[in-house]
């Protein structure tokens, strides 16, 4: 079980005021400052209005070292520019891209190829597979590419196809695969460089819904063994909230609001957050550790949970339970009580506003 | 709303009144009915100067060239004639099995023994030899514009309209030159060759490289690639299919030519056998030659184009080396077998001559039989063809009708008549609002009255510049008066006249029957499986093999070109009705149904509306392959432009041939910019994309 609190403390990746603009003349808008501007919205309206388009406007986050940090926006939003500016293949108006500290919009190009095969691995929505190389062939691109043996290259190749559960069919060309299998070529791929940052864009919106949720679990699987920085982009709130440590979404190239999952759903930033979070399933989002109440006192006779515990298998115990459930951390410590009351502060605090919003 | 004239209704009736006011006034002006002579610029004196002296300062690199292309063709020349037929018929059919399959082969295999057994083995090596140096070449020289073109695009901007150009000259005009140049042999059929058949893998390759899907490029960037990785690993397999279909249409374009350049003789290949048979009317001669042609031509593209189709297809590669490498197993170990066999068995190596059998002289004799007895019969149909439809596009019903013709002689009366009747039209069409109709009724009626070669040309030159201008913008209008500027300054106002009435009436009648044609078979799934084979068997038959049929039963003359130019510019009227009306979005055709739409209603009013854009294409190349048709059929006497050509060929006068075949060039261009540029139109309203 991946753990919610996330604390990653060292930054993988990080992305400073980065800007996108397309137009007759993108650069005219900054100056040296990399990206910095007082009021970014104010920035952004004014280069709208110079007839040009503005993709990302002063976009910041940090992606930590291990944490899946997930990119959410509707269709136009930005994201699939923002992940492109983090691996150069779109080349940032302005801003700052620090890979592990150093700009990575100052290396040149042969710098940027050395790190794209050594430190960058990347998925596709429409997974990009080379439509003339089998399997095997295209899991062992990127090391073909870098003149890797034959041999090294197949045994590289050959245990990425077993983590990603290819097995058997190494000889197979991609129309010969299904939609899924195809992705999981395109998943091997990307990990056959052994990357330390991961960018997946939209991997699993092309696969129906079935094979999506087994998709999200097998790269939970995988994640777990591999401990990758991710960034992964998706327009499905739900995938979001089912595999992110962290979250930012974004709405017209700009991000809303950063944070985890649950902080989200307890405080969007506004409407448009809300309009997200007002249809999530609370039970399977809130754990026992989110709805402490802090009125109530640990007594001996109370049952025990783990502060991870899903709200969804907690709630006979709650109605059971006047007063509640005491919450213990990992290492055993008493976190607090939970209790229905709690429950339905948590709630409240996430829902309230809404109604009120509609209202308007 | 009745009778509402907006702007660009007003802009055509000042057309109509300009244009009645040159008809006018032409008997009064000489220069409006005929460009003056002393005006006419001595452009094509100018090109022969400049020819005679490239010719005498350069000849020496051009001949060097010459005889460096004159080795490769020569050995595979030898070779192909040296080796044992039983073994190259047997390496073909291998490749034609590797290709596509067993079917194909045991065409390949039936096709090879018809050569052999009429007697043409050699002269269709002679021909085979030239193809195989001219197609590598013109894919070489295709894929590095391509590829130029992809990178650049201002190389683009410069290589497109050169391709353009290329494709509409017509084939006789740039013989001339290049026999100036080269001198007398095999490479003028070669270097025309590479010519003609490289812009179609320029297309090809640009197109291919272009429909890579952004998608592969990254993932193939962020995998590490390097320029160069990227373009040869990642964009050329990727285009690997569309880059094969350039070789197949290179390959088609390289065999055509090379049997249209035999002309210039000596070459002793299998275009010269049809052509000098022709020439001593043995028709039964030139048939059995040209039907190599058309089998030669439709195993060679079977093959290129299952090549193309199997280019996704890849072995599995747990098989073992022999099964994987199945073809070059077979084609190693049975050409050994059939070469050893043949310097045992004589008649495994030399086709026997005892074996030949020739049909011919039947076939004279059964010709003969059909055109004496049905003589009246034949030459009703001509007659009535010429004086009810050739001959008023030509002079106008003003000059064609009169009592040796029509019967009667055309009075005040009748004038007046056919004035009432159109403008009647005209402003019934006005009235319902549809005044683009009217307009195009009164300049079709004009058109009729006075005939192509009788209107003034500042007349005809004006309806056309101001078409454009109305169909593609201010850029096509122009472009249009100059092109056609040229054509009146240069002295071929009156072939081109000529030409265009030919083709036009061609292409008119092509489009009607196709499109007829193309509807029913989109209805009706036998119709179309029976048209299928004869457009593929059409379209796959170099030109010149066309002519021959209609030759035989009509002689020569308009009426043979005529019919050689319908038998070949149908076949894209019929294709692409059909395909426009198969592809209609299913849920137009489903709320259509629903609304409760006669299948009469469906057609007319939902279905054609709809395919339109994509007939308008099918018309834009039936035009294209009218006029390419119209090329060759100067070989059966017609009198226009590419009569000129082929005598500036015949005559050895460069700057006359290749004014004509410019102004071919121009004609077609434009044409194919105006329907192309309606189509377009049409789509953008409709929110219909075609592919």
């Amino acid at each position: 079980m991946k753990t919610p609190t996330g604390d990653h403390t060292d930054v993988k990746l990080s992305c400073r005021n980065v800007w996108k603009v397309y137009g007759s003349q993108p650069e005219q808008f900054f100056d040296s400052s990399q990206g910095r501007v007082e009021d970014a919205h104010k920035h952004a309206d004014a280069i709208r209005d110079a007839d040009h388009i503005v993709a990302n406007a002063d976009v910041s986050f940090d992606v930590h070292v291990g944490e899946i940090f997930v990119i959410m926006g509707l269709s136009g939003s930005g994201k699939s520019t923002i992940v492109r500016c983090l691996s150069r293949l779109v080349e940032p108006t302005a801003g700052e891209v620090l890979l592990d500290g150093e700009d990575l919009l100052k290396k040149s190009d042969a710098e940027l190829i050395d790190i794209r095969r050594h430190k960058m691995g990347m998925v596709f929505q429409s997974f990009g597979l080379m439509p003339h190389l089998n399997v095997i062939d295209n899991i062992a691109f990127p090391l073909k590419l870098q003149g890797v043996e034959e041999t090294e290259r197949y045994a590289q190749a050959n245990r990425v196809i077993e983590l990603v559960g290819l097995e058997g069919r190494e000889n197979n060309f991609p129309k010969e695969l299904s939609g899924g299998q195809q992705q999981r070529v395109g998943i091997g791929r990307s990990l056959a460089v052994e990357p330390d940052v991961w960018f997946l864009d939209e991997p699993f919106s092309a696969l129906d819904p079935l094979i999506r949720k087994q998709m999200q679990d097998e790269f939970l699987r995988i994640q777990s063994k591999l401990h990758k920085s991710i960034v992964f982009i998706t327009h499905d709130f739900q995938e979001a909230l089912r595999i992110a440590d962290r979250m930012a979404i974004m709405r017209d190239g700009a991000v809303v609001q950063i944070g985890r999952p649950i902080d989200l759903i307890l405080n969007p930033a506004d409407d448009y957050v809300r309009e997200f979070t007002q249809d999530v399933p609370w039970e399977r989002i809130l754990r026992a550790e989110d709805i402490l109440d802090g009125a109530a006192k640990p007594t001996d006779d109370l049952n025990k949970v783990a502060a991870g515990t899903l709200v969804e298998t907690l709630l006979p115990a709650l109605a059971e339970h006047e007063k509640g459930v005491i919450v213990e951390a990992e290492d055993g410590s008493t976190l607090g009580v939970a209790t229905a009351r709690g429950l339905a502060a948590a709630l409240a605090g996430g829902c309230a506003p809404s109604s009120t919003a509609q209202e308007e | 709303m009745p009778f509402k004239f907006n702007r660009n209704d007003l802009h055509w009736l000042g057309v109509i009144a300009v244009t009645l006011i040159c008809l006018s006034l032409q008997s009064e002006w000489a220069w409006m009915a005929k460009y003056p002579k002393d005006l006419i610029l001595p452009i094509s004196d100018w090109l022969n100067v400049i020819m005679d002296w490239i010719v005498e300062y350069l000849g020496w690199f051009f001949l060097g060239v010459s005889w460096a292309l004159e080795w490769p063709i020569k050995a595979v020349r030898f070779v192909l004639n040296a080796l044992p037929w039983s073994v190259t018929a047997f390496l073909f059919c291998v490749v034609a099995w590797a290709a596509s399959g067993w079917k194909l082969a045991a065409f390949t295999l039936v096709s090879m023994l018809y050569m052999l057994m009429i007697g043409y083995w050699s002269e269709s090596m002679n021909t085979l030899s030239l193809v195989a140096i001219s197609v590598p070449l013109a894919i070489l020289v295709g894929f590095a514009f391509g590829v130029w073109g992809f990178f650049s695009d201002r190389a683009e901007r410069i290589i497109m309209p050169m391709l353009d150009v290329l494709q509409t000259v017509p084939s006789f005009a740039y013989l001339l030159p290049i026999l100036m140049l080269f001198g007398f042999g095999t490479v003028v059929g070669l270097i025309a060759s590479v010519l003609y058949s490289f812009p179609p893998m320029v297309r090809n390759t640009i197109v291919g490289l272009r429909g890579v899907s952004p998608e592969i490029i990254e993932s193939g960037l962020m995998s590490g690639a390097k320029p160069g990785q990227l373009f040869w690993q990642v964009r050329v397999p990727s285009a690997l299919r569309q880059l094969l279909l350039g070789v197949n249409q290179a390959t088609m374009a390289s065999l055509s030519m090379v049997i249209i350049a035999s002309i210039i003789g000596g070459t002793a290949d299998i275009g010269w056998e049809v052509l000098s048979t022709i020439r001593k009317a043995q028709f039964g001669e030139s048939l059995l030659a040209g039907m190599v042609i058309a089998l030669m031509a439709m195993v060679i593209d079977r093959v290129t184009a299952g090549l193309a189709a199997r280019s996704g297809d890849y072995d599995p590669e747990d098989k073992s080396f022999a099964q994987r490498h199945r073809y070059w197993v077979v084609a190693a170990l049975g050409a050994a077998l059939f070469f050893v066999l043949a310097q045992i068995f004589g008649t495994l190596n030399v086709w026997p001559r005892t074996w030949e059998f020739s049909p011919a002289g039947v076939m004279n004799d059964g010709l003969t039989y059909v055109v004496v007895n049905f003589r009246g019969e034949i030459e009703t149909v001509k007659k009535l063809a010429f004086f009810f439809v050739m001959l008023p596009a030509k002079i106008g019903l003003q000059g064609a009708v009169s009592p040796f013709t029509w019967g009667f002689d055309l009075t005040l009366a009748h004038k007046i008549g056919y004035a009432a009747v159109v403008f009647a039209l005209a402003a019934w069409a006005a009235y319902r609002g549809r005044t683009n109709t009217g307009i195009a009724i009164l300049i079709f009626a004009i058109l009729i009255y006075f005939g192509l070669t009788g209107m003034p040309w500042p007349a005809l030159l004006l309806i056309c510049a101001v078409g454009g201008w109305k169909i593609g913008g201010r850029a096509l209008g122009v472009g249009t008066a100059l092109g056609l500027g040229f054509i009146v300054v240069t002295g071929i106002w009156p072939e081109a006249m000529l030409s265009v009435y030919l083709c036009g009436i061609a292409v008119l009648i092509s489009f009607l029957l196709g499109t007829a044609i193309g509807i029913w078979a989109a209805h009706n799934d036998t119709v179309s499986a029976i048209v299928r084979p004869f457009n593929d068997t059409l379209q796959t038959m170099p030109l010149f093999v066309l002519l021959i049929p209609f030759v035989m039963v009509f002689k020569i003359g308009e009426f043979t070109a005529l019919l050689a130019i319908i038998a070949y510019a149908i076949v894209p009227a019929i294709r692409y009705a059909e395909h426009g009306l198969r592809s209609l979005p299913s849920n137009v055709i489903e709320a259509a149904t629903m609304i409760g739409a006669t299948n009469r209603q469906m057609l007319w009013q939902v279905k054609i509306p709809l395919a339109l854009p994509v007939m308008m294409l099918g018309l834009n190349q039936t035009i294209m392959y009218g006029i390419a048709m119209l090329v060759i059929a100067a070989l059966v006497g017609t009198n226009g432009l590419e009569q000129i050509v082929y005598i500036g060929l015949s005559d050895g006068d460069f700057g006359v041939g290749i004014i004509a075949g410019i102004g071919m060039a121009i004609i077609a261009i434009i044409t194919d910019r105006m329907t192309n540029a309606w189509s377009r139109k049409r789509q953008e309203d409709l929110g219909l994309s075609i592919k």
